[in-house]
């Protein structure tokens, strides 16, 4: 197993083809990010507000 | 005895039993599923060799393969679940059908995205409206009919057995998709990876493929249960065991 790219420049453009490689690589990272996120902090909102309500209702 | 070995199911399928369970998951479905997206992401974009006729092009496969195979996974899911909801009215079901819709339509969206992008420097063109592709639009219009037409009932009973509904019938479309490629003329090439033969890839791209095939399973598996665990809460917000669980983080 050899590593593919001699210089992050050649890594960077993967003879042509780095744009089309780069952008689904980032996007898939900004997608698969954003899925984490979001439930975790609807977690937390949702544990927020019952804290809330509880110092109300006190 | 018999109903000993049920026990077990009916704690999982209350939404309490399953939050607490499903809390010791967590840990081990985040740490195995990066762990495995990073060793395949590496392996697939720095040491998995050159395609002979594509290039370097062909590394989106280590993403767009995966994240198909789990938008049609994540229909199952959200069909079985509609079903159960349907039949058996286990709330959980219910839960999971809607955690398991949005999770979908973002995966059918990278598997569209990333085939849209591959195909750019493969076929010369970002779209083409061959039974392959557009079926997987299709899916993406379910999944994404599901996510609306929950939000159109005020009756989360109602929602829920029209999503279950509308989920069913959709499956129609998923023996469609995989077979879209034998049956029509097709840019689409045809399955690389078939139960019933040898893989017709080279073991080097091979192997970081099934890599990133299992990170996306359980990176699936952790993002569905995350999904369920807020959405349980949300519904059991009034549960006297929420306020609890909300109480133990608060200090006196």
């Amino acid at each position: 197993m050899n590593l593919q790219f001699h210089s992050l420049a050649e890594l960077f453009a993967m003879g042509g083809h780095g744009v089309y490689v780069w952008a689904v690589y980032g996007v898939a990272a900004l997608v698969m990010g954003a899925l984490v996120v979001r439930p975790l902090r609807r977690h937390a909102r949702a544990l927020a507000a019952v804290r809330s309500a509880r110092q109300r209702g006190r | 005895m018999a109903e000993r070995r049920w026990q077990w199911f009916h704690r999982l399928a209350s939404p309490p039993g399953f939050y607490r369970v499903s809390g010791r998951w967590l840990p081990w479905l985040a740490g195995t599923s990066l762990a495995l997206l990073a060793v395949g992401v590496v392996w697939g974009l720095l040491y998995a060799p050159p395609d002979a006729r594509q290039g370097n092009s062909y590394r989106i496969i280590f993403l767009h393969v995966p994240a198909s195979f789990l938008a049609l996974a994540g229909y199952y899911v959200m069909a079985a679940a509609g079903a159960i909801h349907l039949i058996w009215r286990v709330k959980l079901a219910d839960v999971v059908m809607s955690a398991a819709a949005p999770l979908g339509a973002a995966l059918t969206f990278l598997a569209l995205f990333s085939g849209s992008l591959w195909g750019k420097p493969t076929w010369g063109t970002y779209w083409v409206w061959d039974a392959r592709i557009t079926s997987m639009l299709v899916l993406l219009f379910l999944y994404l009919g599901v996510v609306t037409l929950r939000q159109a009932y005020a009756s989360r009973e109602t929602a829920g057995r029209a999503c279950a509904v509308l989920a069913l019938v959709g499956t129609v479309n998923i023996p469609i998709i995989y077979k879209s490629v034998d049956w029509w003329y097709s840019l689409h090439q045809p399955a690389t990876i078939r139960l019933t033969a040898a893989p017709s890839m080279h073991p080097d791209m091979f192997q970081p493929l099934v890599v990133m095939i299992l990170a996306f399973y359980l990176f699936y598996a952790w993002v569905l249960v995350l999904n369920v665990r807020a959405e349980i809460l949300v519904r059991e917000r009034r549960a006297g065991w929420v306020r609890d669980l909300a109480g133990e983080g608060e200090s006196e």
